[in-house]
């Protein structure tokens, strides 16, 4: 593959519960190349969330090296990292963190009301080619609480692509989903990577590692594996495989 | 960040959280509302009580015999006789601060036309008394200084005395009256003025010559007072001063003797008058300020939780690139927004209010512009700070922090 894109060294992040540390990265490393699909694996505890939230600078380690395009996210500004935030990455929520009370189409159009490069003509066409792409476009004025959890799901993601982000860090996108939404979901991703966005999706499902080409897996706030994947699965033909549903 | 879209966002955020946005309106609004209200009422009172007081002449000045013994209506001195028409001449003659002056001489007795009779008041006066008092005739004249030197027997009579002796609407100038058996021929109605502030009918009374009264109706030689009238209102504690030396060495008073009568101006009684409705006013100020408390703390209350509610909020627009900054801004729009628009409301309702009570009441009310200046600073001030700290707290956060905050 070609450039890298994500580098981290030595990575550490230490919660401080009164007397106790909790230790939940304990030094890790790996890089990741522009147009990779990484999947981080690992159960419950093992840091898969913290590791995310770092590298979508919602977070800082306690200690280590993370940059991005051979940027050292530690020498930026909080405005600064606000930008990266706004125009490099998308990010995914495990709970979807949808605006209550706020259409689909508006909710999708929340990061771009921080871009001031986009105008609001702009902003709204974004938005509803992003939502078309999630096949919503039919549910766009729809609130959170009218769309099933699937559907907001969806909306989260049309969220994170439409300000044309380089990356996309999902938190276990599929992990409320039935089989049949979570390989929708997947190959919506598998789409997105092709066109090029470097993507990592956390998960604790196998069978959804198995579409990415890169499974990197945690264990206690340590890397115990990081193989390639020789075999890349196609979402759209797994979904074809399934028995068909009614819905 | 454009300010266009961060007005559109607080425009959405405002109609999204309506309950939030009214209660906190609501806050503003009582709290403005009230403080205006009832500031309206007190100024209102103490105004109307100025206004009657100074429609019964506001430079008037009178001398009463006998020492000060101040208190509730004293009548017509009594039975001291220190008071002669050479004190008066002698004020009239020294006396620089005054523009009128007259001697005073007043009983009680029955007014009779016909078989018409009503137990009435005469005042013996001269014919200064009219810029004194402030009165104007509806009809007729008003007597002559010649006339009061001839002791002549001529009559000006009140709207009521002319109710009750005149029942039939007939024209009473010209017409013959007797009172306590002496005929006086009317020669003039004074203008209507109505009760006093303290409950007196201005217009139940029977002016005439003082020599006439002093010499026909009361048989006495002395004086039941002395009105004058300042040269204004300003000079009025001065010529009180002056006058209270003139008879003091008219009367030959020791640097050790009290007055032996008593000089009292206008002034003084209005600001008797004044400082009770002071102190209504400050028990309003009291009430207004506690209204005024109670919503600034209502305001504080629900900006602080709806913020705190909404620390998520501020952690998903930081995740999706939003600045500190722009967060900020957008909290501080908005409460700029609910408390403008809710201080307006305020003022209006005030306002409202105010007419209201005026109106269907009848409560004198004056509205006084310091009470909306005060009470819309005092809201709006407490709605944007509370609006914008709890905000500036969040937008601190990491994002992943403030996203958690539960
Ligand atoms: N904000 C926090 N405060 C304290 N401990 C935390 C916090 N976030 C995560 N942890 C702890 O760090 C460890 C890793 O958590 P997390 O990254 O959420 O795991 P995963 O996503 O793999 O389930 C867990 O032991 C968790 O309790
Ligand atoms: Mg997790």
């Amino acid at each position: 593959m070609s450039k890298e894109i994500i580098k981290i060294e030595d990575l550490t992040r230490e919660f401080i519960m009164g007397a106790e540390t909790v230790r939940a990265l304990r030094g890790i490393s790996f890089t990741i190349n522009e147009g990779e699909f990484v999947t981080i694996m690992g159960s419950s505890g093992s840091g898969k969330s913290t590791l995310l939230n770092i590298l979508g600078c919602l977070d800082q380690p306690t200690s280590g090296i993370y940059e991005i395009d051979g940027v050292k996210m530690k020498d930026l500004s909080k405005n600064q990292l606000a930008t990266i935030r706004n125009e490099k990455i998308g990010f995914i929520f495990q709970s979807y963190n949808l605006l209550a009370r706020t259409s689909a189409l508006e909710n999708v159009e929340l990061p771009l009301f921080y871009n001031s490069k986009v105008s609001s003509e702009e902003r709204r066409e974004r938005a509803i080619k992003a939502i078309e792409m999630v096949g919503l476009k039919d549910r766009m004025d729809h609130t959170p609480s009218q769309l099933s959890g699937g559907q907001q799901q969806r909306v989260a993601i049309a969220r994170s692509l439409v300000n044309n982000p380089v990356m996309i860090l999902a938190d276990e996108a599929t992990g409320n989903l039935d089989t049949r939404t979570a390989y929708e979901i997947m190959s919506i991703f598998q789409e997105l990577n092709k066109q090029g966005i470097t993507i990592i999706f956390v998960t604790h499902e196998p069978d959804i590692a198995t579409f990415s080409n890169r499974t990197i897996v945690l264990k206690d706030g340590n890397i115990i594996q990081d193989k390639l994947n020789q075999k890349v699965q196609s979402a759209s033909a797994e979904l074809a495989k399934l028995p068909k549903e009614e819905h | 960040m454009r300010l266009i879209n961060l007005l559109k966002i607080a425009f959405k955020a405002i109609v999204l959280n309506k309950t939030r946005t009214l209660l906190t309106m609501l806050g503003i609004i009582i709290g403005v509302a009230s403080v205006i209200a009832m500031l309206a009422i007190g100024e209102g009172s103490k105004e109307s009580i100025r206004e009657t007081i100074s429609s019964m002449g506001s430079n008037m000045i009178t001398i009463r015999p006998g020492a000060d013994n101040r208190g509730p209506a004293r009548g017509s001195g009594g039975d001291v006789q220190t008071l002669t028409l050479k004190d008066y001449e002698k004020i009239k003659q020294e006396a620089t601060l005054l523009s009128y002056i007259t001697p005073v001489v007043n009983g009680g007795g029955q007014v009779i036309n016909g078989s018409n009779n009503w137990p009435s008041t005469i005042y013996g006066v001269n014919p200064e008394y009219l810029n004194i008092k402030v009165v104007d005739l509806q009809s007729g004249s008003m007597f002559t200084d010649a006339e009061v030197k001839s002791a002549s027997k001529v009559a000006l009579i009140g709207q009521t005395v002319v109710d009750n002796v005149f029942p039939d609407g007939q024209d009473p100038v010209g017409q013959m009256i007797r009172f306590d058996n002496i005929p006086f021929k009317v020669i003039g109605v004074l203008e209507e003025k109505g009760e006093n502030t303290f409950g007196q009918d201005q217009d139940d009374v029977v002016i005439a010559p003082y020599t006439t009264v002093q010499k026909r109706i009361l048989a006495i030689d002395y004086l039941n007072q002395i009105m004058a009238s300042a040269i204004s209102e300003d000079d009025a504690p001065d010529a009180v001063t002056q006058v209270t030396e003139i008879l003091r060495s008219q009367h030959k008073l020791m640097d050790s003797d009290d007055d032996d009568f008593h000089v009292r101006s206008m002034e003084e009684l209005i600001s008797t008058f004044s400082s009770t409705s002071e102190m209504l006013t400050i028990l309003l100020v009291a009430v207004a300020s506690i209204s005024l408390l109670i919503g600034g703390i209502g305001i504080m209350n629900i900006m602080y939780v709806s913020v705190k509610e909404r620390t998520k909020e501020i952690g998903l627009r930081m995740a999706v690139g939003g600045k500190g900054s722009d967060i900020l801004m957008q909290f501080l729009i908005e409460a700029i927004l609910i408390s403008i628009t809710g201080g307006i409301l305020g003022v209006i309702l005030g306002l409202g209010a105010t007419v209201f009570i005026e109106k269907f009441l009848n409560w004198p009310t004056s509205v006084a512009l310091y009470s909306i200046v005060i009470s819309f600073a005092v809201c709006a001030i407490t709605g944007i700070f509370f609006g914008w700290y709890p905000a500036r707290k969040a937008s601190s956060l990491d994002p992943i922090t403030a996203l958690r905050y539960e």
